[in-house]
């Protein structure tokens, strides 16, 4: 059998080491080829650019080679696909080259898209890539004062990430000593604080608490970089000094290009993970079209299902098990606390109280992200 | 072509009902109509609110076993 997973991030290497593991003696026995093929010789934990944003982390504290986490029996090329050809069963890269699969294993992602937005590209600062999150912690680092706004774009990857750049600027302008000339005022696209009600209802007496001013049903419409205005959707407008924005996403172009899904987002059944119509075909992460949050910890969770249907598809014949919508994350409550929000399709986050000990469980999970990507966690 | 897309939000709790709908409006094109699913209880006041708010325009709102079925129309 011949397994090509598309994408080496989060998602893909997860599946192709847990993969590479079930299969050890079939792939020994050369019953079963694995390759792993992406787009990057380095792998970026990027939960880290938000530390990047704030001076926390440097650029280069957030990548490891690739070829690095991989287990030795996985066949990997950099060499992005950019054809699919599903009905053929088979993929062709950048090079040229054809790879023919039995099972194939789609896990390319997102990206950002400001420039779906007229003036995002110019006028404001995001943490959602490494030039990004350097630029906005220099703009932060000479800021001395004035109205920050924080605008967010849907849909987004990591959705949590808008209340902890909240957080994260309070803290900052605090050890600064300057957080009494800095107004902060929070965007968000729907009518209460965050999508997650409990968040929401969490988030909420702490923005009271540091004095932050929060509009919601506010879709970011355009910037005016000149006259430092962002405008809404809803018709209504914010005037700032420091514009952060949290950018729409797509799926990648290639997804888009090759008709598998409308916006990059292929269309993935929210039990089984395979594509639409394509029983052989698997998607996880960013890339899916399913109403789960766009996080590592989605992809994590995902890929542990999907690698462990694959293997048994291998070994009996058949998947064992379903997607639950299980998701993890660590909430940031700034420079020293933290909380998290644990869910499923069925049932809600609980959150507790953040704390000092819930924050450095999040530091050393920055370290631990290399060992989970390798399967071991 | 058949322009009414389901958008199914059922038992989600993030991104959420509301924010999967702004997803599929954006994309969508002026004058065609999305339906959405939710098992969410305040999808049947949120998603007016912000229907209204924005500017488009709701066309009809019902729960059948626990399950809203909202039309609305892109109108801009
Ligand atoms: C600022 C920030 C903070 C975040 N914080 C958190 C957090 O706290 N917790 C959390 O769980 N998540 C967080 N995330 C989200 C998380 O990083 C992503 O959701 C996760 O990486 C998605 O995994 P993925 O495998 O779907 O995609 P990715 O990890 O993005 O990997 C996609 C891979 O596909 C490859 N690829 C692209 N195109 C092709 C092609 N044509 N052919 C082959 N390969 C291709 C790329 O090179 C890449 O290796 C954060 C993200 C950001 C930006």
């Amino acid at each position: 059998m011949r397994i090509v997973v598309v994408g080496g991030g989060t998602g893909g290497t997860i599946v192709a080491n847990n993969l590479s593991r079930r299969l050890v003696g079939e792939i020994r026995a050369r019953k079963v080829r694995l390759t792993l093929l992406s787009a990057s010789d380095k792998h970026m934990y990027q939960p880290g650019l938000l530390y990047v944003a704030f001076g926390q982390m440097s650029p280069d504290q957030l990548y490891r080679e690739q070829a690095s986490l991989l287990e030795s029996n996985i066949d990997f090329h950099v060499d992005p696909v950019v054809e699919f050809k599903l009905d053929e069963n088979r993929v062709r890269t950048q090079s040229g080259k054809v790879h023919e699969y039995d099972v194939l294993v789609i896990a390319t992602g997102s990206r950002i898209v400001p420039e779906l937005v007229p003036g995002m590209r110019e006028g404001a600062e995001t943490f959602y890539s490494e030039a990004g999150a350097v630029k906005m912690f220099k703009r932060l680092r000479e800021f001395e004062g004035g109205n920050v706004a924080v605008v967010v774009g849907v849909p987004h990857k990591c959705p949590i990430a808008p209340v902890e750049v909240i957080f994260s600027l309070h803290d900052y302008f605090k050890a600064r000593g300057i957080r009494d000339k800095v107004h902060i005022k929070y965007h968000y696209p729907i009518g209460r604080i965050h999508t997650i009600e409990n968040v929401a209802k969490w988030a909420k007496p702490e923005f009271d608490r540091m004095g932050i001013e929060y509009e919601t049903l506010f879709n970011v419409k355009e910037i005016d970089p000149v006259n430092r205005v962002v405008r809404s959707e809803e018709d209504t407008e914010t005037h700032y000094d420091l514009l952060i924005a949290i950018p729409p996403h797509r799926g990648m172009e290639v997804v888009e290009k090759n008709g598998l899904g409308e916006g990059g987002w292929i269309p993935t059944d929210r039990y089984k993970l395979t594509m639409n119509g394509h029983d052989n075909v698997y998607v996880l992460g960013d890339t899916t079209n399913l109403p789960v949050s766009k996080t590592g910890s989605a992809a994590h969770f995902e890929a542990e299902v999907v690698a462990e249907n694959i293997a048994s598809i291998v070994k009996i014949g058949a998947p064992v098990r379903d997607y639950d919508g299980k998701v993890y994350c660590f909430i940031e409550a700034g420079h020293d606390r933290a909380t998290y929000a644990m869910f499923n399709y069925q049932i809600p986050p609980d959150l507790k109280p953040a704390s000092k000990p819930m924050h450095w469980f999040k530091m050393a999970y920055n370290q631990m992200y290399w060992t989970s990507v390798r399967g071991l966690l | 072509m058949n322009d009414c897309k389901i958008v199914d939000a059922r038992n989600t709790f993030c991104p959420g009902p509301l924010m999967e709908l702004i997803t599929y409006m954006k994309q969508a094109s002026v004058g065609d109509t999305l339906e959405l699913l939710s098992t969410d209880d305040g999808s049947g006041a949120d998603v007016p609110e912000w229907v209204n708010k924005a500017g488009h325009e709701l066309v009809s709102k019902e729960r059948v076993e626990g399950v809203w079925h909202i039309r609305i129309r892109k109108a801009k």
